[in-house]
């Protein structure tokens, strides 16, 4: 699970956030405002300060919010000058964008906001199509506006080339202030709700939001593009109303709903992908009619409302195609507000002791859940601040925001001091002067380590006038900031009596109670005084230094009667659900625990001090009781043990089909007491009884293959993979074929002597269902001339669900889920079978979520237009991509019964070659290529629906939050070699490269992320030998990244390298020094040419067709993915090849080894440098030293590649 | 770095090197050589001495032999504790190969139960495993299986057969994620100068407060003796399968690997050898 934030908002105005990995609220460091409401997503946070004013907290993520501005210089050639400025009066202007009709010079390009900055100044793009273009980045045309081509023809009367500058969001992790203009000016009236969701209306721009705010009046105002470029969006829109709202919310979807004045609730029915504000306005009464509402909140499917009374009421019947629901349904509990977050859950602030409360037991079946449960967390440097007196004389936190807010202040009192509220309002009304002289040491205009970066400076004087502070904190709290410390002792020695009121506290940013609505002239009086703003400051530091020491405070008691008032909470951007571990309901759990919990590195519980003890103790307990007495009889002499079952069976021969049969697994004691067993298969043929049987230390995979019929399983020994014919088992259920894979892997493991986790060398790879398999490589598999057969490898299985893994051999591994997220191998467990491999310290709740699609499919006719009447011949109307299958939305199933269906049929936008607004994609006929708007000669069209489904299971990896990846890759080295950090480098699913920092054995998932900026989305990434980096790039070009290096780990530039003629390149994997892709019409491809001193290559080299994947080693082995293997039975696709004849001299090898395959997607050998043993090979002696003065392949890069020399060295050392 | 699994087959594997002698005042037809034996520690002492009774039968008449029973310096071996928690309750500090001495008269009938056949050993292993699955799962998990997996589970104990034995134990040691653990871990506490035979009280792996409970708790809580205070010097070893875990190492992952087959953890306070 990564960890995401629930925000809340005291009654004093502070915002804290509570993290689900957390077990306590951390007050918003920014947060110099104090704040009426918040509004979460997952990336931002929107707030309605006490100003009315709306601000937004963007999260600073590894990747920064960059938008890239293009324009475009055009020139035109003419006798005399050649190419030069001087176009046709009729030509387009000089600087424009790419049409050539908006006149755009470089310095018309301005930031939207001071929340911009310029990450560098205008280049000129040297791209053009996935081909690098000559210097200068030109591209040539006859005329304006033509097709541009990279080369000048004689005929190249102009030219044009596109120059590049990004712009950056800076205002992260801040409170950016939203100008409250409307279309037509300010907007006349200040803010007083807000509400953010609706991500899931449409991905198109990413990352739309859409923000609907109440002002004072009762109008409500939508907010106009925010999307990830564009985060603070551009402009307000008034909606129109049946009345005065008082409150709105808005779920991830498409449900909004708000609350009326009068009572009633009023729902907004219309909202579409092409229209997120909606149409209209359909109004629902209050639960209660003595009552009316008060509050609502929604989700993606469920609707909660509180009326005057405090009751809470559930809304029945929501679903996409009735909004309003049918009817209301009480629920237990008082209430001041709820709040529906992710996943519909449910937090809510209870009318009695102000507390958060969280709605357990919220599912998708059932969505009221089950009942309350307090979340009980300290802040963040909880102190004994206010005295139970205080709060029973404060207004209630309803009070503060009903929108009818006075001109008043509630400040607390010090501990020690017994005035109540009142007290301290009026001595801020009354004694405008009572701050405390200013301090000397401290200069206002001196910037402060940490002063708060807040757009507006009078902000911060405005809110600082009651910032409380407090004494007796400081020393403890401070040591950190010596200056401040003096700074801070200064006003009580000075003048006692006002550091009452105003003294400054250390902790005062973190515990006090501060509300206030500071009147202006009151603000103003406060802006006069000088220390205002020192204070202010000093107080933000202190509260920082505070947490960094912040095991002071939770040293101290905490009584269950000073708990946090809160008035508001939004978990809009809090990822729990009910099965969500959290730690929120137990202050008193240990606070190591959670920061243990926190840690991404392998916890310490695997590498504990007792665990080690025990380790080393029955190892020592077996050499003292079992190595001098081995000569001793055993007292259980070993049997035969047989366990039987009934089974189906996918018989052999035709026609194929389910047979009942009886299997059996007979296990018994090898001649040297290792475990070694034979399957037998009892069937009937002919009425005559006959068998079949397998011996298990030949088996060389299990493969559980779960569809919604059956519990099947396969069988594969290496004749059977030759043949890709395996034994197809079917268990009764599910549990028994648990039972029988459990025994059967745990059997075949015993047999071959395999225990324990996967070594560091292992061999990686997933099937296309996301099933995991490992190989432990043997010396011989990269042997010359005679390896290991790969289809003689021994494969088993690895708990979780990946789409693909990569490794190196250093132990280091990771993951990418179908779904995207980032997972880290925990290096222990390994277990594929839960209780039997028992390491669960290590195995972790894993999610992934994948789409099942259905096509909707056609035909035009000239009486009633498109219809769902096709022709005969036609395709099913509701079919799968090919259209042979029939697939409708009623019959589709989730993949497997692993699998759950968590939310409905959607129309995908999405799809390649686009569609029209309805989904729709047109072609002449089925099955042709498909474009996304009709044309005169389209007789069909068909659009694709998607359904998410989500697969939970358990294994051996740890969630990398937040930044979800689209492949990974991990630096080659030699089985000796440490390297630390260890180089990784990922893309991210928005084509971002990145590098991670940080990691090394201990840390394997490693620290941050770093981005390396590219003027384009890339796919995919792979860092061979010598951390040379290559890239490609989505427009299927290639890059090599230069300077790479352990002190520059980002490298400093890329190098654009063709791609290999009218291909587009699709994955790309670098070994020691070889480098091979592979294309997106399946071809293989071996760059030519590297050499130290120009390591980018020369030409790309045909290898082979049909290869979905290449994975390059350590030892510049190559093993493929590859489709269309015939065996004797069967074809398969997807099956696990290895490059033969592979050497040093040789690095493109001679021919292909088929192994294990049907359904498998992706290989990393990444690990494995087992060097082969070396055999002396007379006849290959000769063609060694030729080929070490061959002209035509370059000497080994031996500058470049430090890691390669030693190895060739030792390499050539053995064979010459 | 071994993985948890290998601590499973540590345990299962352990054997200790034993040398069974005649009692002296035994009457044979000529004098009985001593017999040595591996002898698994997580098995029964009259589940594995088939071999020792025929050697010794040998050299005695059919007259002179009633049951058989076992002492050890004089103290009888009660056959219904596992041979591994015999030997480190009793011998644990003392040379090996462990001396066992073979009666076949003068059955202790106030010390030790009677053990006419394997299905007296094969009731009171299974009634320890229902015992201990009524602590950890309300006996939901041992309730659910069938009568062929509660055999598959003595046959495997009896057969020395891990993996038969573990297909079907696996589930025993399941708990629901949410849970942390064991509703109660199954254990025992033996004293060796006690006259109580064991202590064995409800004790839960994860404090109402979520703090994980570790073998320390566990003997704060029920026997604060056998924990020394950091002055003194160590008074006594607390022993599980001869090895002596540090005392923050969680009750409920000793419970899920350091327990014996009849899922009890059988842990063994014995006085430090004084050297």
């Amino acid at each position: 699970m990564s960890v995401s934030l629930l925000w809340a908002v005291d009654v004093y105005g502070r915002v804290y956030s509570l993290s689900t990995g957390g077990q306590q609220w951390e007050q918003c460091q920014d947060a110099v405002l104090e704040f009426k409401r918040v509004t979460a997503v997952q990336q931002c946070c929107w707030g309605i300060a006490c100003d009315h004013h709306i601000y937004l907290n963007v999260h600073s993520s590894d990747v920064p919010i960059r938008y890239q501005e293009e324009t475009y210089e055009n020139q035109r050639w003419n006798p005399k000058d050649n190419f030069s400025d001087h176009l046709l009066p009729s030509d387009r202007w000089h600087w424009s964008d790419i049409t050539g009709l908006e006149h755009q010079p470089l310095d018309s390009f301005l930031l939207p906001s001071t929340n911009w900055e310029w990450e560098g100044d205008w280049y000129i793009d040297e791209n053009f199509g996935g081909e690098p273009t000559e210097k200068g980045g030109w591209t040539y045309a006859l005329d304006f506006p033509a097709t541009y081509i990279k080369d000048k023809k004689w005929n190249s009367c102009v030219r044009r080339r596109r120059w590049i500058r990004y712009r950056r969001y800076k205002a992260t992790d801040t409170w950016a202030k939203i100008p409250s203009e409307g279309h037509s000016g300010p907007l006349p009236d200040p803010f007083n709700d807000i509400s953010c969701g609706g991500w899931e209306i449409s991905e198109e721009p990413r990352g739309r939001l859409s923000l609907w705010a109440v002002s004072l009046q009762g109008k409500v105002w939508f907010r106009e593009g925010i999307h990830h470029h564009s985060p603070e969006g551009e402009g307000w829109e008034e909606v129109s109303l049946p009345g005065e709202v008082v409150q709105i919310s808005c779920g991830p979807g498409d449900l909004v709903w708000a609350v009326l004045w009068e009572g009633q609730l009023i729902v907004r029915e219309g909202i579409t992908r092409d229209c997120p504000q909606g149409l209209c306005w359909v109004v629902v009464d209050s639960p209660n009619p003595e009552a009316g509402a008060i509050h609502v909140a929604v989700g993606d499917n469920v609707v909660w409302a509180v009326t005057k009374d405090n009751k809470v009421w559930f809304r029945r019947g929501i679903n996409s195609h009735n909004p309003c629901g049918s009817g209301w349904i009480g629920m237990v509990g008082e209430m001041v507000m709820v709040n529906v977050g992710l996943n519909d859950q449910v937090w809510g602030i209870s009318c009695v002791d102000r507390a958060v409360y969280f709605r357990q037991g919220v599912t998708s079946s059932e969505l009221s859940g089950k009942a309350w449960k307090a979340v009980n967390v300290p802040r963040d440097g909880d102190i004994r601040s206010h005295s139970s007196a205080s709060i029973s004389s404060l207004h209630s936190a309803g009070c503060f925001f009903s929108g009818e807010v006075q001109a008043q202040s509630v400040m607390s009192e010090d501990l020690d001091t017994e005035g109540g509220p009142q007290r301290a309002v009026l001595e801020v009304g009354t004694c405008p002067s009572s701050p405390p002289p200013e301090p000397p040491p401290i200069d206002p205009d001196v910037p402060k380590p940490r002063i708060p970066k807040v757009t507006s400076d009078s902000f911060i004087s405005e809110m600082l006038s009651d910032r409380q502070v407090k004494q007796e904190a400081a020393t403890t709290a401070s040591p950190s900031i010596p200056e401040e410390e003096v700074a801070l002792g200064e006003p009580e020695a000075k003048c006692p009596p006002p550091a009452l009121v105003l003294s400054p506290s250390l902790s005062g940013g973190l515990g006090d109670p501060q509300w206030s609505n500071v009147d202006l002239e009151e603000t103003q009086t406060h802006l006069a005084v000088g220390p205002a703003v020192v204070r202010g400051d000093s107080a933000d530091t202190c509260s920082l230094s505070s947490v960094a020491t912040y095991t002071l405070c939770q040293g101290e008691p905490y009584g269950a009667d000073e708990h946090p008032l809160w008035a508001w909470v939004s978990g809009g951007g809090c990822g729990v659900n009910c099965h969500s571990q959290l730690n929120w309901f137990n202050s008193a759990t240990a606070l190591a625990s959670s920061v243990q919990s926190m840690s991404l590195s392998i916890s310490p519980a695997q590498t504990a001090a007792w665990r080690k003890q025990i380790f080393e103790q029955l190892s020592e307990r077996s050499k003292r009781e079992m190595d001098h007495f081995k000569h001793y009889e055993q007292a259980v002499e070993q049997s035969v043990w047989v366990k039987k079952g009934a089974m189906q069976w996918w018989r052999d021969w035709k026609p194929h089909k389910w047979v009942d049969v009886r299997f059996a697994l007979e296990q018994f004691s090898g001649p040297e007491g290792n475990q070694d067993g034979i399957l037998f298969l009892y069937y009937n043929f002919n009425e005559e009884k006959k068998y079949l049987h397998a011996f298990i230390n030949e088996v060389t995979i299990l493969v559980p293959v779960l569809n919604d019929s059956k519990h099947t399983f396969a069988i594969y020994t290496a004749e059977r993979t030759k043949q890709r014919w395996p034994i197809r088992l079917a268990a009764a259920t599910e549990v028994e074929m648990h039972d029988w894979l459990a025994l059967l892997s745990v059997s075949c493991c015993d047999s071959r002597g395999i225990q324990g986790p996967p070594s560091k060398q292992a061999i990686w790879s997933v099937t296309c269902k996301g099933d995991i398999f490992v190989c432990e490589p043997s010396p011989s598999l990269e042997a010359c001339p005679y390896p290991t057969p790969c289809d003689q490898m021994f494969w088993r299985q690895v708990g979780g669900h990946l789409r693909l893994v990569e490794c190196n051999s250093l132990g280091v591994v990771w993951g990418v889920g179908y779904d995207h997220t980032a997972w880290v191998y925990t290096g222990y467990g390994g277990g594929f079978f839960q209780g039997l491999a028992s390491s669960t310290d290590n195995i972790f709740t894993q999610t992934d979520v994948k789409c099942v699609y259905i096509y909707e499919n056609q035909r035009w006719n000239p009486v009633t237009g498109y219809t769902n009447r096709g022709l005969p011949t036609d395709r099913y109307m509701w079919s799968d991509a090919t259209g042979l299958q029939e697939c409708t939305k009623a019959n589709a199933k989730p993949p497997s019964p692993h699998w759950t269906w968590v939310a409905d049929w959607t129309i995908d936008y999405g799809i390649s070659g686009g569609t029209d607004r309805e989904g729709w994609q047109y072609a002449a006929d089925f099955p042709r290529s498909y474009h996304g708007h009709k044309t005169l000669k389209d007789f069909v069209r068909r659009r694709r629906w998607a359904r998410k489904c989500k697969l939970t299971t358990t294994g051996p990896w740890q969630e990398v939050p937040p930044i979800p990846l689209s492949d990974v890759t991990i630096v080659l080295c030699g089985a000796q070699s440490s390297v630390e950090p260890i180089p990784l480098w990922a893309i991210s699913n928005k084509g971002d490269v990145l590098c991670r920092l940080g990691v090394t054995l201990l840390t394997p998932a490693g620290t941050s992320w770093l981005h390396v900026g590219t003027d384009q989305p890339f796919k995919s990434i792979s860092i061979g030998g010598a951390n040379q980096v290559w890239a490609i790039a989505r427009d299927g070009s290639a890059f090599y990244r230069g300077s790479v290096s352990s002190e520059s780990p980002a490298g400093d530039c890329w190098y654009h390298i063709p791609c290999p003629e009218r291909q587009k390149l699709q994955q790309v994997s670098v070994g020691r020094t070889s480098v091979y892709t592979v294309d997106q019409n399946g071809n293989l491809w071996f760059r030519q040419g590297l050499t130290p001193s120009y390591p980018q290559g020369s030409s790309w080299e045909h290898i082979c067709n049909n290869v979905r994947k290449v994975s390059v080693g350590p030892l510049d082995q190559v093993w493929i993915i590859a489709d269309k293997v015939q065996g004797s039975h069967s074809l398969s696709c997807g099956t696990v090849c290895h490059r033969l004849g592979v050497q040093p001299m040789e690095p493109k090898g001679q021919s292909w080894d088929y192994g294990i395959g049907g359904g498998w997607d992706h290989i990393t050998v990444r690990g494995n440098s087992i060097e082969a043993p070396r055999v002396r090979m007379p006849s290959l002696t000769p063609s060694l030293t030729s080929s070490l003065t061959d002209p035509l392949r370059p000497p080994p890069p031996r500058s470049l590649l430090p890691v390669m020399i030693t190895e060739m060295e030792n390499g050539n050392a053995v064979r010459c | 770095m071994a993985d948890d699994k290998d601590v499973l087959r540590d345990v299962w594997f352990g054997r200790i090197p034993t040398c069974f002698t005649l009692y002296q005042d035994e009457i044979t037809e000529r004098e009985a050589e001593p017999f040595y034996l591996l002898l698994p520690r997580v098995s029964f002492l009259t589940l594995v001495t088939d071999k020792v009774k025929k050697h010794f039968l040998k050299v005695m008449k059919a007259e002179d032999v009633e049951e058989m029973w076992f002492d050890f310096e004089g103290t009888p071996l009660k056959w219904h504790y596992p041979i591994g928690l015999l030997f480190d309750l009793h011998a644990s500090n003392t040379a090996l190969p462990w001396s066992i001495t073979v009666h076949f008269k003068n059955f202790p009938e106030r010390d030790l139960l009677h053990c006419p056949s394997n299905s007296v050993i094969e009731a009171h292993f299974m009634s320890s495993i229902k015992e201990a699955d009524a602590l950890k799962h309300k006996s939901q998990v041992i309730n659910d299986m069938q009568k062929k997996d509660h055999k598959q589970l003595w046959m495997g104990l009896q057969n020395d057969k891990f993996d038969q034995f573990w297909a079907m134990n696996r589930k025993l040691m399941e708990y629901p994620t949410e849970e942390g653990g064991f509703r109660y871990i199954p254990f025992r506490i033996y004293l060796t100068m006690s006259d109580r035979p064991f202590i064995q009280k409800l004790f839960r792996p994860i404090s109402s407060d979520g703090y994980t409970h570790t073998l320390g708790d566990l003997l704060k809580e029920v026997y604060p003796v056998a924990i020394s205070s950091d002055d003194e010097s160590k008074r006594y070893q607390v022993v599980i399968h001869g090895i002596e875990p540090l005392l923050e190492t969680p009750l409920q992952w000793l419970s899920e690997h350091l327990s014996h087959p009849d899922n009890f953890l059988h842990i063994s306070v014995i006085p430090a050898p004084s050297d």
